[in-house]
């Protein structure tokens, strides 16, 4: 289950630049775990305490927003595009 | 910056300084500014603030800004007035609007907002501010900037109403219609925000302009003789108005200024443009954006910066929501006109539309203080009534052309114009 995440601006300080990175997991919770083995830190950025997803972080599977699959449990195929995107001043990529 | 500490994470509440910094580095959560609260108590009394100008700096104090007002001397402090016949017309006891279509200079609560972001800009030492806008914003950006004699950018959706376009283009700022809608307008702002040095007063200066809001809750409680009303229907486009009028209440309430607040707030949003309202009915916080369908442009944002925060303090407060069709909307803005004489804009017509749903519902009690925010003048949005109203009697300059028009006039409309009135003397 190999998937292309892209990263923002913002956190790629912690994925040593790079705005694109390919990953395994089986869910959105578990991609979340792989990043952050490689990329130390990067959970903390994007989750609250309890492994909630931070309000104001958007994760889009395919152009979909993960609030509106099934959150961190959302699964992922092989192929899915995986886009991390802060939700600053509304500024959501798309409707 | 005598009573501000700095600014906080709303979400993960990590202090920031008192700088153009609207993001946290952290969680991307919005920034808020944080005041002494224990110091505030000293000045901020009711006896200050009661002795302060006929303005929203009489508020200044529980302001983010370090020095005088800068610009808009004279904003704010718009009329409570006390509606009678648009309180019977919608069957409730105690109505009262908050008249913003009256505030100084450019006829819309955005006024209070950018009076405190351009004094805080020119405090932070910018020299051009800018504004992603639905088209009030746009005007007293744009005023504002003359009067501080800075240079204004201005970005709007390229179809707003053309009294909006006028409205702005006098002060002649540079002004840059944008083809997309706000949502695309303000997503391109936070870009232009990021590579030019300018005070974006929506964006990296919202954490004060933001504050300006919290004196329409201010003036409402003051103006009541510092009690907060129990009931308040806002309208909402990004949700910010609705969230400060909530927190100032909560201020005056804390600073021992009005007893304790027990208001329910009330977020009124067009039928095809109600993200927030979307979320309260279906009691989820989670906004999901739409595209927005409505004539209502000014309250026309899909995507609300603070929807979340919006539906917080309604929930929190037991509040509601309520959505008003296009149809609604005029009908609101005509019924206002003709019980209270006061002509307000599309978003006045949803917050009237709303209102009286939420009566009819059963919502808001009939017997119980009600206040209804007008944010905006019905002069900017005459195209929303194209074909509304009827025609005048158009005629020739004699007594008898008159008489004639008007006994037409009587018989179409029903009324008997010619029998009222104290003046009995009549010729014959």
């Amino acid at each position: 289950m190999s998937v292309l995440v892209r990263i923002p601006t913002p956190l790629r300080s912690l994925t040593q630049g790079q705005a694109e990175i390919k990953v395994e997991g089986g869910s959105i919770g578990e991609l979340i775990e792989r990043l952050d083995a490689r990329y130390a830190g990067l959970k903390d950025r994007l989750c609250e305490g309890d492994g909630k997803i931070r309000r104001f972080i958007n994760i889009y599977v395919n152009e979909e927003d993960i609030r509106f699959l099934q959150g961190p449990a959302t699964p992922l195929k092989t192929g899915d595009a995986v886009s991390i995107v802060p939700a600053i001043a509304g500024g959501t990529p798309k409707i | 910056m005598a009573h501000v500490k700095g600014l906080t994470c709303r979400e993960c509440h990590r202090p920031y300084p008192a700088k153009p910094l609207h993001v946290c580095e952290f969680c991307f959560g919005p920034l808020e500014v944080d005041y002494d609260y224990a110091a505030l108590r000293r000045v901020a009394t009711r006896r200050a603030i009661e002795a302060g100008p006929p303005s929203i700096w009489r508020y200044r104090a529980l302001l983010p800004v370090d020095g005088e007002a800068a610009v808009g001397h004279a904003c704010g402090m718009t009329p409570l007035v006390r509606a009678k016949n648009l309180g019977a017309a919608l069957g409730v006891q105690e109505c009262y609007l908050k008249n913003d279509a009256v505030c100084h200079p450019t006829l819309s609560f955005k006024d209070r907002v950018v009076a405190v972001a351009v004094t805080k800009a020119l405090e932070f030492g910018f020299q051009v501010v800018a504004c992603a806008s639905t088209g009030n914003l746009a005007n007293s950006v744009a005023a504002h900037a003359a009067e501080a004699s800075l240079k204004s950018v201005i970005f709007v959706p390229a179809d707003l109403e053309q009294t909006k376009i006028v409205g702005t283009q006098i002060y002649r700022p540079t002004l840059v219609a944008v083809d997309g809608n706000y949502d695309e307008v303000n997503r391109l702002c936070s870009e232009v925000a990021d590579k030019y040095g300018w005070a974006f007063v929506n964006i990296n200066i919202r954490p004060y302009y933001a504050e300006g809001s919290k004196t329409f809750g201010f003036e409402i409680a003051e103006q009541l003789g510092w009690r907060a009303p129990q009931h308040i229907v806002v309208p909402a486009a990004g949700g910010s108005l609705v969230t400060k009028i909530w927190k100032g209440l909560k201020e005056l309430h804390a600073l021992d200024l009005i007893p304790e607040v027990r208001t329910r707030m009330y977020v009124a949003q067009a039928a095809g443009c109600g993200p927030i309202v979307n979320a309260i009915k279906a009691d989820s916080e989670i906004i999901r954006p739409v595209k927005p369908k409505t004539i209502a442009k000014s309250l026309a944002i899909g995507n609300p910066a603070d929807g979340y925060y919006a539906f917080k303090a309604v929930k929190e407060s037991g509040g509601s929501g309520e959505h008003a069709t296009d149809e609604e909307i005029l009908d609101g803005i005509q019924l206002l006109a003709a019980t209270e004489g006061i002509f307000t804009e599309t978003a006045g017509g949803v917050t009237v539309a709303a209102a009286r749903t939420l009566i009819a519902r059963g919502v808001i009690p009939r017997d119980e203080s009600l206040v209804i925010s007008i944010t905006g003048n019905g002069l900017k949005t005459q195209e929303a009534l194209a074909g509304l109203l009827p025609a005048g009697l158009t005629i020739k300059p004699t007594l008898k052309a008159f008489d004639e028009a008007l006994a037409t006039h009587e018989a179409e409309a029903g009324g008997r114009l010619s029998a009222a009135g104290p003046g009995q003397e009549r010729a014959r």
